[in-house]
């Protein structure tokens, strides 16, 4: 028996006029998770965020957190607070003023203000900085402002908007790994929006996959890149090569399918609905190949060499099938002499292996 | 110091020597009026053309002028009156125009710029027909009597007021209202303690356009004050007329003293609290 979630979306939609930003969406997070909603921009992620802060509300469904129904409860009585995508540190308090401000409107005893504030500054190690003005912050100072301000209140849940846009790519690695930190440390359950795959991947315990205003998949990274359940997932996170198949049979998890090249073969499905859709595989697991036999169930396939793309620890190498099909594959650059990237031009014969190929909906 | 170098950028006004020349004289055209007026004020003479020698007579004698005070007063009064007013609308007038998407914006917008084009004297004579149109009081104690001058230099004043504001809401990230909110203030604590304090260098900047505005003013004021109420520039014009004396100079020096001394006061407040770039 799984606990109770913390979070429950129920039928959620939002329209803005005619336009549906959100559409029927349901989900349900987990005490303690570090949740990704993760999409391109416009699919609905920071609608639903923002629903979940309580500055939209749904036009249709429920919102319940830690069990209470907070659809219609303004944001300042929600168990939650957010660190805004442009921090909105305030500018004219210090940073000490700023992190206790959400104690002070609280009604917060003095007493017991400074020392949660100066716990909550050391949290995101800003113990030095009680004094200055945000003003005298750099970008990543900031945002640890922003994030003071929203733990020293024991929110049940902290929602996140895009909080490692604004940096440049060190310093959001950092701080991709500080905020897991954070999060292991205050055991708080983290939402976090974002439209960076890699961010979601690392960072999430589970990740809801968003377009259009849907949810296509909300899986843990590890599935979500092995097992998409959709083309749109696929493509999303990562790179992907497909083969359009007619299916001839479908049985259990697995369906039979045809292609000109490849035969006839029997491959996973992604999902109970999947019937139809398109075959993909990902680049890293096409094996190129100029002399060796096949590996046991491997099927080759003919190809010639088109371009290369140097990458540093991997190159793509773009190839093209008899058919005109073109596909990429990767390789990583394991020795440092001698990498071998094939000259464009060239003839080759690609491995795939049936196992790592996937039947994915087409659709969404 | 550099005497030689590259040629002058946009604002590298003082490496020139005749670039200095021209801001030099810029500023001898702007201040040496007021500086005359300030130094005449001193002159020991009846008539206000050669320098005869330093007294203080003339401050003595502007100060014991009980009509000169009394529009003195009158003005400040009224200054202090018109702008505390306009800050007020002006201010809620911009944060209504930066805040909400309403029907008619664009129109409420363009009326407020209004008040600033239209010509003083139209303004003034539109004024005195409304006020004797509405049948507003006379007579009043005073200081109700200087109502209908505190009304019409608000009705001039607040836009300004607005315009400045506006701007500098323009700025603002409304993110910080939501972060406030998020935080667990009502509308009323996030309006006081971050969406004010933001609008707090605007409204000082526009309160000091109001008070300038409304301290100076003659044209409006003569228009739509009664015969018994007098402001400092309608004295002042009265007392001109018949010449100008040393005491006028005295009075006027008095005022400029007030205005610096209210601007500083002003700028102190506008300051951030502690220094930084």
């Amino acid at each position: 028996m799984a606990p109770p979630p913390i979070v429950r979306i129920e039928h959620v939609t939002k329209r803005f006029g005619d336009y549906p930003a959100v559409e029927d969406v349901s989900l349900d997070i987990a005490a303690n998770e570090l949740f990704a909603l993760l999409g391109p921009s416009g699919c609905g992620k920071t609608t639903l965020l923002r629903m979940l802060a309580g500055f939209e509300r749904p036009s249709a469904g429920r919102i319940l957190i830690g069990g209470a129904d907070m659809t219609t409860v303004p944001p300042n009585r929600r168990p939650v607070n957010m660190v805004f995508q442009s921090y909105a540190v305030f500018p004219h308090m210090t940073v000490a003023d700023n992190v206790a401000y959400g104690l002070r409107v609280d009604g917060t005893p003095a007493g017991e203000i400074a020392p949660r504030v100066d716990a909550a500054l050391e949290m995101v190690r800003l113990g030095g900085y009680r004094a200055r003005m945000p003003e005298q912050l750099s970008g990543g100072q900031r945002q640890r402002v922003a994030l003071a301000r929203a733990l020293v209140k024991r929110p049940k849940v902290l929602l996140l908007d895009e909080p490692l846009s604004a940096l440049d790519r060190k310093l959001r690695e950092d701080m991709q790994l500080e905020l897991v930190r954070l999060q292991h440390e205050v055991g708080i359950t983290f939402v976090m929006v974002t439209h960076d795959q890699e961010e979601a991947l690392s960072m999430a315990n589970r990740v809801a996959v968003m377009d259009a205003g849907r949810v296509l998949q909300i899986a843990d990274p590890r599935t979500l890149y092995e097992n998409p359940t959709h083309r749109f997932v696929a493509d999303f996170i990562g790179t992907m090569n497909t083969f359009d198949v007619e299916v001839s049979g479908v049985e259990g998890d697995r369906v039979r399918v045809r292609h000109p090249l490849l035969g006839e073969l029997e491959v996973a499905r992604a999902a109970p609905h999947v019937t139809g859709g398109v075959l993909i595989i990902r680049p890293e697991k096409l094996r190129l190949d100029f002399s060796t036999p096949p590996v046991a169930g491997e099927r080759m396939l003919d190809a010639v060499i088109e371009q290369v793309a140097y990458y540093g620890d991997l190159s793509f190498v773009f190839i093209r099938l008899d058919d005109g099909t073109r596909l990429q594959v990767s390789r990583y650059n394991i020795n440092r002499v001698d990498q071998g990237d094939p000259p464009p031009g060239r003839r080759c014969r690609v491995g795939i292996h049936p196992e790592d190929l996937l039947l994915v909906d087409d659709g969404g | 110091m550099l005497r030689r170098g590259p040629p002058p950028g946009p604002l590298d006004y003082s490496r020139r020597w005749w670039l200095r020349a021209w801001l030099a004289l810029t500023f001898v055209f702007l201040y040496a009026p007021i500086a005359i007026l300030v130094l005449f004020s001193f002159n020991d003479s009846r008539r206000n053309i050669v320098w005869q020698g330093f007294t203080l007579d003339y401050y003595v004698k502007a100060a014991n002028n009980v009509s000169l005070l009394e529009a003195f007063s009158n003005s400040l009064v009224i200054a202090a009156l018109s702008t505390v007013i306009s800050v007020v609308l002006g201010g809620l007038l911009a944060l209504a125009l930066y805040r909400f998407r309403f029907p008619g914006r664009p129109a409420v917008e363009a009326a407020n710029q209004l008040p600033i084009v239209v010509p003083e004297i139209c303004m003034g004579v539109a004024l005195l027909v409304f006020f004797a149109e509405v049948g507003w009081p006379r007579g009043l104690p005073w200081p109700l009597s200087l109502s209908n001058i505190v009304a019409g230099h608000v009705a001039f004043s607040f836009p300004f007021v607005a315009v400045v504001v506006r701007a500098r809401l323009a700025g603002f990230d409304r993110a910080q209202e939501e972060a406030s909110r998020d935080l667990g203030a009502s509308e009323w604590q996030t309006f006081r303690r971050v969406t004010l304090p933001y609008m707090r260098p605007g409204l000082i900047a526009g309160g000091l356009l109001a008070m300038t505005l409304s301290l100076d003013d003659f044209v409006i004021t003569f228009f739509t004050s009664g015969p018994d109420t007098l402001t400092f520039p309608v004295k002042v014009y009265s007392m001109v007329r018949f010449g100008a004396t040393p005491e006028v100079n005295a009075a006027s020096t008095v005022l400029i003293a007030i205005t610096i001394a209210l601007t500083v006061v002003a700028m102190r407040l506008q300051a951030p609290p502690k220094a930084g770039g």
